[in-house]
């Protein structure tokens, strides 16, 4: 029952949190939300219930708690949201998203000192570096806390990824859980179609990481795959979940498209968004 | 002016090598990362006494990079080693993004500099990395003159909090600097006080601005010879002061004269002070194989051409 009700808040806070999406894209007419929505159901089970991390007080060294890196930064709202619905900043803050001199930049960066932020994110591909060496940091230390990270998969177009994965698996670093954001979708079209990666799976096998397969918008499969993931903390190698999720999801004019990949929606499709995710006892920002 | 006894000849790189083994003594957060060139950064000392704070990166620049960010956000002190073509060009949006924008506490060394590089030709002798290096906002960017400074300058970056382009070389060049001089970032080093003109160098180029000083008085010329190791932040005070007193200044640096420390120095005079001012320094060019003495003179990095723009700054004076 416990785990039951645990599902049942965080579905209700990724409802919130799909509505600030929404309400900052709009109120800016720019920013990320098709990736972001496909992203809340993660990202809120990672900072609602998975992770072990200190919101009230943010430590930018993150020593001694769990750390999340989200290395495709232009996914910043569902980023910016969970942060602020999980302690690290002001909810109300929500509202200065991409607007002149907002700590909320359009990608992500420490140089306002946004509590949660620990690195600039935005230039794709070295979100999974800038985290492998944390993680490394963390090995020297004999800090045992996890190192969390997003990518997109589009991201994995990058040749950095490739020097990151490499250099992850030959430092062992076990103490790593990465998703992929597999939504099969990038700016220009679908990623088949931009520059077709494939076997992904085996990809990261051949370069020595555990591999897990997870629904990223199935409640059961978040739940039954991250422990497994967590299950393999430790084992010498580090660990990556192909995260299927779908681009805008929770809003069907959204979905099944990739033009919601930096569009923010008008006056008339906020309504109509919003018409499908129902008010929470959290309240609009 | 004043005369240096040269107590050897070494390279600043194995400076670099015996500061970064000094600083790793000192402080047990520093770690070292390399991109497979740890024979040519001389950081085996460190390697050795310190392998598990010894981090092999391979070829994968980007990656070194970025993970030092990664480290540093930690709480460590991480220098980043390859030669300077690799540390700024093959990776600038990393330092830009990961290291200098996220304020990273990251100290980027980078070896085999400039034309001294030699032989390898033009595809490792960068000389634009001053350049690129200082227009990043927050950056500290520093090119020593000779072993001992870079050794010292090495164990400064260590206690300095922010991210730093720590610049140095192959050959092996006069050393003259005192072994226990320590090294304050940003703090214009005065050579040789003078009253005619003065000469600014950095890097290699300081011996040379010394044999050039020398060369100028048995002209009858005194020049002011001054040593700017930091490129940024600049010693403004220094360089209006020294420019007030000659009237007419001289840059040397082995670099590109487009953004380099010349371009630094006409930018803080054509606002402060306007003064006449001569370059040494490559024109719009890259380099090519050959011997670092023959490179230097062909493109015009000599004791010569120094003593040549001193006397032209010198005519400009009205």
């Amino acid at each position: 029952m416990e785990s039951l009700n645990i599902v049942s808040s965080m579905v209700t806070m990724a409802t919130q949190i799909r509505r600030d999406i929404l309400r900052m894209v709009h109120a800016v007419s720019s920013g990320h939300p098709g990736g972001s929505l496909g992203c809340v159901d993660y990202f809120t089970a990672l900072h609602f219930h998975f992770m072990k991390h200190n919101a009230a007080n943010f430590n930018m060294s993150g020593n001694g708690e769990d750390v999340f890196f989200l290395s495709n930064g232009h996914i910043s709202p569902v980023y910016y949201s969970t942060l602020a619905r999980s302690g690290y900043f002001p909810v109300a803050e929500l509202a200065t998203f991409r607007k002149l001199n907002s700590r909320l930049q359009g990608h992500p960066a420490t140089h306002e000192h946004l509590p949660g932020i620990r690195v600039a994110t935005g230039s794709l591909g070295q979100g999974l570096s800038v985290a492998s060496g944390l993680a490394l940091q963390k090995k020297i230390d004999h800090d045992t806390h996890t190192v969390w990270v997003v990518t997109g998969d589009g991201e994995l177009q990058e040749g950095q990824i490739w020097e990151a994965v490499m250099f992850a698996a030959h430092r062992k670093l076990d103490n790593m859980i990465v998703a992929v954001d597999f939504n099969q979708k990038q700016i220009d079209g679908s990623t088949g179609d931009v520059m077709g990666l494939t076997e992904w799976t085996s990809k990261f096998l051949a370069f020595g990481w555990e591999v897990l397969e997870m629904d990223g918008n199935n409640w059961d499969s978040i739940m039954k795959v991250i422990p497994e993931a967590q299950s393999k903390l430790g084992g010498g190698k580090p660990i990556v979940i192909i995260m299927k999720t779908e681009m805008g999801q929770g809003v069907d004019f959204m979905m099944g498209t990739h033009a919601w990949h930096g569009k923010a929606p008008n006056d008339e499709q906020l309504e109509r968004a919003l018409a499908q995710l129902p008010e929470t006892a959290h309240g609009d920002y | 002016m004043k005369s240096y006894e040269i107590l050897g000849q070494k390279d600043t790189r194995s400076g670099f090598g015996a500061g970064l083994h000094e600083a790793g003594k000192l402080d047990s957060n520093v770690v070292a990362l390399c991109s497979d060139l740890t024979g040519s950064l001389m950081m085996d000392a460190f390697k050795d006494e310190f392998p598990e704070r010894f981090i092999q990166a391979g070829i994968a620049e980007a990656n070194m990079i970025s993970a030092s960010a990664g480290l540093a956000t930690g709480g460590k002190i991480p220098f980043a080693g390859t030669f300077a073509n690799f540390a700024t060009g093959r990776v600038y949006d990393q330092i830009r993004q990961s290291v200098a924008y996220s304020h990273k506490n990251v100290k980027i060394c980078a070896s085999h500099a400039g034309l001294t590089l030699g032989e390898d030709g033009a595809t490792h002798q960068i000389l634009e990395d001053l350049g690129l290096m200082k227009m990043l906002p927050g950056m500290v960017v520093i090119n020593p003159c000779d072993y001992n400074q870079t050794k010292a300058a090495t164990m400064a970056i260590a206690k300095y909090d922010g991210p730093c382009y720590l610049r140095f070389g192959r050959p092996k060049w006069p050393v003259f600097i005192p072994e226990d001089m320590p090294f304050e970032i940003g703090k214009a080093l005065m050579l040789s006080e003078g009253k005619d003109v003065t000469i600014f160098a950095t890097g290699h180029m300081v011996w040379k601005a010394i044999e050039a000083g020398h060369v100028l008085a048995e002209k009858g010329i005194d020049a002011e010879v001054i040593n700017i190791h930091t490129i940024k932040p600049l010693d403004r005070d220094a360089i209006l002061a020294s420019a007030k007193k000659t009237g007419c200044v001289v840059s040397a640096e082995e670099h590109q004269m487009n953004g380099g420390l010349g371009d630094s120095i006409a930018q803080l005079l054509s606002r402060e002070l306007p003064t006449p001012m001569e370059y040494v320094a490559v024109n719009d060019s890259f380099g090519e194989s050959g011997t670092p003495d023959q490179l230097l003179e062909k493109y015009g990095l000599t004791t010569a051409a120094i003593v040549a723009a001193a006397e032209r700054a010198i005519a400009r004076k009205a």
